[in-house]
């Protein structure tokens, strides 16, 4: 060994993204996560195809006019953006409670940087994943209600939105999480609160008189998927893309916060 | 070189660290001594960047720590003695630390191999012992051939064959030139390992001395005598240059003189001595009279301090 005295390179943000992807494929339960995401997804949103499939004949001909086979092919992105947005809340929360925090921060002399390549990986990872589960999900509940019930092509009028679209929806959504997961610190805590914000907040908003619910409705992630799933226009919501900008300045509202818990508290 | 001037860190109701300066030189190996919960591990954090100073600064080689180019390369720290995933292997938990200042694959076996994790290197280090996980943190800290570096209690859970060859370890590395801090709350561990030390208690520095100096001012060796004509001894013996205090009601602790000069002082002024005895005081027990109320947690105060947890 001897002491190195070279003039040397500074770190740069390459090297931490580089250092992500090296933590992010080297853990078993990432890949366990990524699994249940595409399971959930595509296996629910086959159970929804097959189940309306099956009992088409005694649908009646009122929704059989309205059926909107795409947004019946997506249906297990209920499950499945949960899925991921707690990878999404690993991808901090899990060095927390490892420990491995202290040493992957004294490693690097900036935590904004550490941060946002945490933040880049890991949109990465989940584009490719939420998109690859949302066209698979598309794909196998188009051929389980062929025969049966009017199906939809990717050529057809708003269905490639629709379908990339909510890959795009469930990985913004995991990047929100992973925003939560920074500020919250713990992994229980982190999941509580995301799926709280997700599914238990519409639920509650329901409960308010009908004029209210439907201002509020409209802001909240859930209405933001459920309009991008659709083909058809929601009625009282944003359109897909107005809805999906919203998501993307909740996300960067998140983790603008996230970083600045970050730098600003002992680790 | 670390330096850390007027170093305090503040918490809502107590000082953890409380003005502290002091110094960590290259080529030695500088001990960090106190009791715990004295603002040892507070301190090296703070060092490390991880935790935010209240008031007066710790710089390393004139840096603040977030203006380090490649921290790794500058400063190598084993702070927790498990800061790594226990479902990563021990090599992907290096490589991932090494990939963030352009180290190479080469740099993570050697020091595997440097601290005798070769073997291992594959397994998940979830299922490594105490001493392991230490020694994979100790390879974290040498991975960027640092010519400063820092160990919060590295002995702590390793075997007597462990101990042994950190102390081997840090010597090695401050013979390197390397500048090492070294903390620890045992004072046998340090007299082995340091040759410079800083003391503190509650946050505040208690000494800052070399090793050598330490040893001589704390662990002095004295006598024990006792006679019924202590009056008549203690005059005799303050001739003959040295010190003492009365101990119980005939004894007297002597230092400044051998014990057989007490004896032979005594004999020639026909006093009847009931004991001599002479009595060398470890640097442990230096320690602990240096200590003595320093400790934060002492008994009639941690009933407090759990009751406080629980409300």
């Amino acid at each position: 060994m001897s002491i190195t005295t070279t003039t040397e390179r500074r770190q740069g943000f390459v090297d931490l993204l580089a250092s992500e992807w090296v933590k992010i494929r080297s853990v078993r339960s990432t890949v366990f996560t990524l699994l249940i995401t595409a399971v959930l997804t595509i296996g629910i949103s086959s159970l929804g195809a097959f189940a309306i499939a099956a009992n088409w004949n005694h649908v009646p001909v009122a929704q059989r006019l309205t059926f909107d086979p795409t947004s019946r092919s997506l249906s297990g992105v209920l499950l499945g953006q949960l899925a991921l947005g707690v990878l999404g809340i690993l991808v901090f929360t899990a060095e927390v409670a490892t420990g491995t925090i202290s040493a992957t921060l004294t490693a690097a002399s900036s935590r904004t940087k550490v941060l946002l390549a945490k933040i880049v990986m890991f949109a990465i990872v989940a584009v490719i994943v939420a998109e690859i589960v949302s066209f698979a999900s598309f794909f196998a509940g188009q051929a389980l209600l062929s025969g049966t019930t009017p199906t939809a092509s990717l050529g057809g009028t708003n269905v490639l939105r629709a379908v990339a679209g909510t890959g795009l929806y469930m990985a913004i959504l995991a990047l929100f999480a992973l925003g939560i997961g920074v500020i919250v610190r713990h992994t229980a805590g982190a999941i509580t609160t995301f799926v709280g914000l997700v599914l238990v907040l519409p639920l509650l908003v329901t409960a308010l008189p009908t004029s209210l619910s439907n201002d509020i409705n409209k802001f909240l992630p859930f209405t933001i998927g459920q309009t991008m799933m659709s083909v058809h226009p929601q009625p009282d919501t944003f359109s897909a893309w107005a809805g999906l900008g919203l998501l993307v300045i909740y996300t960067i509202i998140i983790l603008a916060i996230a970083n600045w818990r970050l730098t600003s508290r002992d680790a | 070189m670390i330096e850390a001037r007027g170093l305090t860190k503040a918490y809502e109701d107590t000082l953890a660290v409380d003005h502290l300066d002091f110094q960590v030189v290259e080529g030695k190996v500088t001990g960090f001594l106190g009791p715990n919960g004295a603002g040892k591990s507070t301190t090296m954090r703070m060092i490390m960047g991880l935790d935010h100073p209240s008031e007066g600064s710790v710089l390393i080689n004139g840096q603040r720590f977030s203006d380090l180019k490649n921290p790794l390369r500058t400063i190598g720290a084993l702070l927790e003695a498990k800061a790594y995933h226990p479902g990563r292997t021990a090599r992907n938990h290096l490589l991932a630390l090494a990939t963030t200042n352009h180290i190479s694959k080469q740099r993570v076996d050697e020091v595997l191999d440097l601290v005798g994790l070769t073997s291992v290197a594959n397994r998940r280090a979830g299922t490594f012992s105490l001493g392991m996980g230490q020694r994979l943190g100790i390879a974290a800290a040498l991975l960027g051939d640092a010519p400063l570096l820092l160990f919060d209690e590295p002995v702590n859970g390793l075997d007597p064959e462990g101990i042994l060859w950190i102390r081997h370890l840090l010597r090695g590395l401050a013979a390197e030139g390397r500048g090492v801090f070294v903390s620890s709350h045992l004072m046998s561990e340090m007299a082995l390992t340091a040759d410079h030390v800083v003391v503190i208690g509650r946050g505040k520095l208690v000494a800052d001395t070399d090793m050598a100096n330490f040893i001589d001012a704390n662990s002095g060796k004295t006598t024990l005598v006792r006679t019924p004509k202590r009056r008549e001894l203690a005059e005799l013996l303050s001739q003959h240059g040295a010190t003492m205090t009365d101990v119980d009601d005939d004894g007297l602790q002597v230092s400044g003189l051998e014990t057989a000069a007490i004896g032979e002082i005594a004999f020639s002024a026909g006093l009847v001595l009931h004991e001599l005895a002479s009595v060398s005081a470890s640097l442990e027990d230096a320690f602990m009279s240096l200590m003595q109320d320093d400790v934060e947690f002492q008994s009639h105060s941690s009933v407090v301090h759990l009751e406080g947890e629980h409300a």
